[in-house]
């Protein structure tokens, strides 16, 4: 009996290392460990055709991001073919992890830092023939270790959206468009009745944060290196918001039986929502008949504030052709292009020289791209994304809770990452 | 002379069947070993290096850091301790209250649709087991309908009168909300001031959420009927002279029951058990389609945790740890309930009233 057990073990053994030989042998030539930076040179392999990966918002924005690259594609003579993921964080991941990523594709702020520290980017921020027309604020978001990475694909900020028919009905005019904390708490209680709440958020630090911004608070410093969540001004903005809804004059939309805010100010459970621009294609195809106009955020204590958000078009270390990738993404990028994104499925243009005609074009939206201007970013720093979801976890009971504890918390959480 | 001629001819058949017999079987092993063994090792090695998501992990820039990933998670003192923490006391509720209610279900279905007297017996074996045929993913779809704010479910509970919660947006545990309705909002400082894997004891003893309380409900539906299927065979492969002597004993149907019939299906407890355990450990897809870890994190898992570890956050020697620490948990719990599960020889306080029959009764 012991002797077959051993036997096994032996045959056992020897399959797993000779299996495991076949695999190091194969794995040699493919997935050499070569992680050479792609330093001075572009690659440009032009047999080779380019792969391009979207997260997409829907039908609109494929359709669109399709022809703007065949356009591309025709007058280059490089192949291109767009997929849409499916999972883009996995998606990507599998192809670093490979090394045979696709070439150009969506990367978030959060998502940004992973990839840069482990080489799987090329930081060709400063090869962009139109690098200064970025909105700085933009560009320090894709900046990692002083290096810009990638070109902002386009960007959102997040407004007050006033539902009109409410307000008047509330005996509210355009002067009483809220422009201070305190008014704002006012209009809120006006509009509070006991069918409606007056202003429903997503409880979550993606708007609650507009808050600290507009107290003068912030997580994290514009380039990420220094933390400043526990900062006087942080705490006072969160307790504004928890004075809000302890008023009753403000609920989070999950309380009010809404998915987000847009979903609770759509179905007239809230006369007030802050989100972002976004919205207006919800709005358009859920809820078309509620009447709404886009006001800016009121100040806080320190000024205007409010959050943006936003993408960038990667390049992957490891593609063949990376100069025509730079090139399509210049292309993406270009006034043109960017004007007729914005028109096809809504985000607003990443670059200043096509605010103007964005702003003629969308003149009731004019609020959210005027946000850009006091606008902050959300940390990129590596495994942020993870302190602002435990972030998020605590600021669901933000109603009970301490906000200076909370913030307390986020504060070792975060600087626990920069050592 | 003769004797070495036998031996070494039956060796030689003997070797022959040796030899078909690693032919018939390696097609196979090397299947598994390319397609399990190899990934698991492999998975295993990135849970003790620092590979960062690019190119091969067994590439030279990759390196050896010892019990570094497992150490952050287990003592760390930061966000990934605590996550962890809080993602094992989600996990332990569920499978507290998912293995034994699924088991327990599962039986009560299994004899219910076993009797004979039972019209359209076939029908009811179907609808209890289809929820189990139909694929998770549509399931939890199907559960975030039911559980909304003003689901089905809360507009069945308002008929009784009873407010239902926002189910999934809920992140209170359901253990601190019976206490907060007898007035004990906070627990004693022994319990808050204290913590286990970075959250106090208090907190591991909130319970499920209200979130998680419906995915339990859910497990229930659909393993249910699974289980009900294995014990179903189990009961329709037990002779029926045993019962009838039993009965001829004067045992009552509860007493056949509990002392003849569940002690015969030991080995299948065994196993519905061993699959609870695994499945209810390994909790996943509910997770990935339906609330990714929220509210509050109250329904994050070790294995989500894991995936968003590796895949979100770039930490794949952390998410490869999790797995394995993960592996551990489900090895050691099958373990105990074999333990628990296994035929000892009846102790004398239980022989007593066997022993004691034949004089009460006076009838032999």
């Amino acid at each position: 009996m012991q002797r077959r057990n051993s036997r096994w073990l032996i045959g056992a053994g020897l399959t797993v290392v000779g299996a495991l030989t076949l695999s190091a042998c194969s794995s040699g030539s493919g997935f050499g460990g070569d992680t050479a930076d792609a330093g001075g040179e572009l690659t440009s392999d032009s047999s080779q055709g380019l792969n391009i990966l979207i997260g997409s918002s829907g039908d609109a924005e494929t359709a669109s991001v399709n022809a703007a690259v065949a356009a591309w594609s025709e007058e280059s003579g490089t192949d291109a073919k767009v997929s849409v993921a499916s999972d883009l964080n996995q998606q990507l991941a599998q192809g670093f992890a490979a090394q045979k990523p696709a070439d150009v594709f969506y990367l978030s702020t959060d998502a940004l830092a992973g990839y840069a520290s482990n080489g799987s980017l090329l930081a060709y921020g400063d090869d962009l023939a139109n690098k200064d027309d970025f909105y700085p604020s933009l560009v320090s978001s894709f900046t990692y270790d002083g290096e810009f990475y990638c070109a902002p694909k386009d960007f959102s900020t997040l407004q007050l959206l006033i539902n009109t028919d409410l307000w008047a009905a509330a005996g509210l005019t355009d002067a009483d468009i809220p422009t201070t904390w305190d008014e704002l708490a006012t209009v809120s209680k006006t509009l509070t009745t006991g069918s409606q709440v007056g202003l429903a958020i997503g409880g979550e630090y993606a708007r609650l944060g507009a808050f600290m911004a507009q107290a003068g608070g912030s997580l994290m410093n514009e380039d990420s290196t220094e933390v400043t969540a526990d900062s006087a001004e942080s705490v006072a903005g969160l307790e504004y918001a928890q004075t809000l809804l302890n008023d009753g004059v403000m609920s989070y939309a999950s309380e009010i039986g809404a998915g987000w805010g847009g979903e609770a100010f759509g179905k007239q459970l809230s006369a007030m929502t802050i989100e972002g621009n976004w919205i207006t294609g919800a709005m358009k195809n859920d809820f078309p008949d509620v009447n709404y106009t886009v006001a800016e955020l009121p100040a806080g204590p320190e000024g205007q504030g409010t959050l943006q958000f936003t993408n960038c078009w990667g390049i992957a270390a490891d593609s063949p052709n990376q100069a025509a990738a730079l090139d399509l993404v210049e292309q993406l990028t270009s006034k043109d292009a960017q004007l007729t994104f914005s028109e096809e499925f809504g985000p607003m243009p990443s670059i200043q020289s096509a605010a103007d005609e964005w702003k003629s074009a969308n003149p009731t939206l004019v609020p959210f791209l005027d946000g850009a201007e006091y606008a902050k970013g959300v940390p990129n720093v590596q495994g942020s994304a993870d302190v602002v979801s435990d972030l998020n976890a605590q600021l669901e009971s933000l109603k009970t809770g301490d906000a200076q504890a909370i913030l307390d918390s986020v504060q070792k959480n975060l600087e626990a990452l920069l050592k | 002379m003769s004797t070495p001629v036998r031996t070494s001819r039956r060796s030689s058949i003997r070797g022959g069947e040796a030899a078909s017999g690693w032919l018939f079987t390696a097609p196979m092993i090397v299947l598994l070993g390319m397609f399990l063994v190899i990934p698991v090792l492999m998975a295993l090695w990135v849970s003790f290096s620092d590979w960062n998501g690019r190119g091969s992990p067994f590439a030279a820039s990759v390196s050896f850091v010892g019990v570094d990933n497992y150490s952050v998670l287990l003592g760390g003192g930061g966000l990934a301790e605590q996550d962890f923490g809080t993602a094992l006391r989600n996990n332990a509720w569920y499978v507290l209250l998912v293995v034994p209610i699924q088991t327990m279900l599962a039986l009560f279905l299994a004899v219910l649709v076993n009797r004979q007297i039972l019209r359209g017996r076939g029908f009811f074996r179907t609808a209890f087991y289809f929820p189990s045929v139909t694929s998770s993913v549509a399931i939890t779809v199907l559960w975030l309908f039911l559980f909304s704010s003003t689901g089905a479910v809360n507009k069945l509970l308002s008929f009784i009168g009873v407010n239902g919660p926002n189910w999934f947006n809920d992140p209170s545990g359901v253990l601190h909300n019976i206490l907060g309705l007898f007035g004990v909002e906070t627990g004693p400082a022994a319990l808050t001031g204290n913590t286990f894997l970075g959250i106090s004891f208090w907190e591991w003893l909130a319970g499920p959420s209200v979130a998680m309380s419906a995915f339990i409900l859910m497990a229930v539906f659909t393993t249910g009927g699974t289980f009900m299927l294995l014990f179903i065979a189990a009961l329709q492969n037990l002779s029926g002279e045993v019962v009838e002597a039993a009965m001829m004993d004067g045992a009552n149907g509860w007493q056949r029951f509990w002392r003849v019939t569940l002690p015969q299906l030991r080995p299948t407890l065994f196993t519905v058990l061993t699959l609870g355990l695994i499945g209810a450990w390994q909790v996943f897809d509910q997770i990935y389609t339906g609330t990714q870890g929220g509210p509050g994190k109250t329904t994050l898992t070790p294995a989500y945790l894991s995936y968003q570890s590796a895949f979100t956050n770039q930490a794949w020697g952390q998410g490869a740890a999790i797995a394995f620490i993960l592996f551990v948990i489900i090895v050691v719990f099958t373990l105990f309930q074999r333990w628990l599960l296994a035929e000892r020889k009846v102790s004398a306080r239980r022989m007593r009233p066997y022993l004691q029959t034949p004089r009460d009764g006076g009838s032999r």
